[in-house]
């Protein structure tokens, strides 16, 4: 790799969304080269083919410890690479593994050039969290949902309220609980399947 | 002292001592407060041992010594007061390689220095007929699984840089390898071994316990710098760890121990298997045939849970003997010092008098007595070797 050029960048993540997102923020922050490799059989292999400069891996993928694979003196490493997370960079370690990434450098390239590329992952992996945790609580949500008008149903049946005061009674009961309305909807409907 | 800590750990039974202080209550019990978080890799647990999101971790042997000595990555020194487990891993072969291996056999196939020759004449018989060289699957570069394969394949005369390719392998990972034909074969920890004889796919051909009589396998790791700063928590979780281990040995008790480590978050396999590997109770062929030993996998018993220095000294010896480290001194002090036998005294109250060394160190099937105060003698006698570039 030449000094202007840019880096050629690997990103090892079996999520193609996460690896999407990812990829787009990096080019258009200008990292043209960019490779995603979703596939982790003979991933070593693919990785000295495609002679990165850069690794960016997620740390939910087990493949990582096949990358430490690559710090092990062997004939078939052409360059040695080294984590870029160096003991003097705590914080750069602290927030990739709070994102849940982790990053690896090919000797040669500059610290300080790693550095943007790496926030960028780091943000581009928060914002993935982020939307996941939201589609998570939305699924959760309309779960929740579902519940409680089958327990509301059950109750107006049972004790002839209103779907009102069926409402009310869930919710008084879940705050003198302590517990969430769908918890209380939740264990209706256990024992009313119980009381078949 | 209500401490809540972080530990971290990877599904595979020799954790057994750990899962089983936090979920029988022993830990609770010292006044801890433990979390178990379940990993995918060990450069998690090592990446987050060393920066603190972990207190403790399940950790390999080789890696805590490997980041105390800043081999392979940064230098994070480690204390391992427990060793959570001896032995435990095993080599299983691929049906094709089993039978390659068994057409040159002259001896028994339990000897490994047998199977050790068979090998290099398969592994000839190969490059004579121009076929790719073998593949072997380990989990990590600094691990038991590495040193164990290259101690048994060098033993035969196979080099294992030169004459086959060693390739680290996620452990879920191994078994669809070696179904798939990425893999001839491997070396892992439970169950996964037993995974791949179950679905008829492999082959145990050995038991590293045939390797050597004592490996440490697993140890229970802490920053050391926290460890000095926390010595009461540190002797809190000795004590129920121990306890975990003492009770895991107890054989009525280990249905109870395979359906604790089955649950989904814990390691996650068929109670079965697990049972098997506590019982040292193995299907080693496809075919039904089974092996036992009372050696398979140590957990508390025969003083396995005390660490021993030699051990350490000995892991050290084999990152010399294949060229991730250099060899000196000072190197092999810092090894030995990551094991504690002092912390694991301390915290049980024991005298440090009982003979520690009556069951042996490590027993090694092939080359001399291991001598932790002359590594490089020990290496001498080994023509097999790499050179630190």
């Amino acid at each position: 790799m030449s000094a202007d050029s840019s880096p050629k960048i690997v990103i090892v993540d079996e999520s193609p969304i996460r690896a999407a997102i990812l990829e787009e923020g990096l080019r258009e922050a200008g990292f043209k080269d960019v490779v995603h490799i979703s596939e982790m059989q003979s991933l070593l292999a693919r990785i000295y083919a495609l002679d990165p400069d850069v690794i960016v891996i997620d740390l939910e993928n087990p493949s990582r410890d096949v990358l430490e694979q690559m710090f092990q003196v062997s004939r078939a490493v052409r360059r040695p690479i080294a984590m870029f997370v160096d003991q003097s960079d705590a914080a750069s370690i602290q927030a990739s593994v709070d994102a849940g990434v982790s990053a690896y450098i090919v000797d040669g390239l500059k610290k300080e050039r790693l550095k943007p590329i790496l926030d960028l992952c780091i943000s581009r992996f928060n914002a993935f969290a982020k939307l996941q945790d939201e589609l998570d609580r939305t699924k959760s949500a309309l779960e929740d949902r579902k519940v409680i008008d089958r327990a509301k149903g059950i109750l107006m049946k049972l004790k002839g309220l209103t779907e009102e005061e069926a409402y009310v009674l869930l919710r008084s009961t879940a705050m003198r609980e302590k517990k969430k309305i769908g918890e209380i909807a939740q264990s209706i409907l256990t024992a009313s399947e119980l009381l078949k | 002292m209500t401490t809540p800590l972080h530990i971290g750990f990877i599904p595979l039974v020799d954790a057994a001592a750990l899962i089983v202080a936090v979920d029988k209550g022993f830990t609770a019990a010292e006044g801890l407060d433990v979390t178990l978080v379940r990993e995918v890799s060990w450069s998690n647990v090592r990446d987050k041992l060393n920066i603190g999101l972990f207190e403790a971790a399940h950790l390999l042997a080789p890696v805590a010594i490997a980041s105390s000595l800043g081999l392979g990555h940064v230098k994070v020194p480690i204390t391992a007061p427990f060793n959570l487990g001896l032995n435990g891993n095993a080599i299983t072969v691929s049906p094709a390689l089993y039978a390659a291996i068994m057409g040159e056999l002259a001896g028994d196939p339990l000897d490994p220095m047998a199977t050790a020759l068979a090998l290099s004449r398969v592994v000839a018989a190969r490059r004579k007929s121009g076929a790719e060289p073998l593949t072997f699957g380990m989990t990590f570069p600094f691990s038991t699984h590495n040193y164990q394969l290259r101690f048994w394949m060098a033993a035969g005369g196979v080099d294992p840089d030169e004459d086959v390719h060693l390739v680290v392998l996620p452990p879920p990972y191994m078994v669809d390898s070696l179904a798939n034909g990425h893999v001839d074969g491997f070396c892992v920890g439970a169950p996964w071994n037993s995974v791949a004889v179950d679905l008829g796919v492999g082959h145990i051909l050995h038991f590293v316990s045939d390797i050597l009589v004592r490996a440490a396998e697993k140890v229970l790791a802490i920053r050391q710098s926290w460890a000095e700063k926390n010595p009461e928590v540190v002797a809190a979780l000795v004590r129920a760890a121990f306890r975990a281990a003492e009770f895991i040995e107890q054989p009525e008790n280990r249905g109870e121990i395979a359906r604790i480590l089955a649950q989904p978050e814990r390691i996650g396999v068929d109670a079965g298997v697990i049972q098997r590997t506590l019982d040292g109770r193995l299907k080693i062929s496809p075919d039904g045939t089974m092996r036992e030993s009372s050696r398979y996998l140590l957990v508390g018993r025969e003083a396995a849970a005390r660490p021993d220095p030699v051990q350490a000294a000995w892991l050290y010896a084999q990152m010399v003997r294949w060229g991730q480290a250099a060899v000196s001194p000072e190197a092999v002090k810092t090894a030995q010092a990551v094991f504690r036998p002092d912390l694991y005294d301390a915290a049980l109250g024991l005298s440090g008098q009982a003979d520690p060394g009556r069951f042996g160190s490590i027993g090694a099937f092939a080359g001399p007595a291991f001598d932790p105060n002359d590594i490089a003698g020990y290496l001498a006698s080994f023509t097999l070797l790499r050179r630190v570039p």
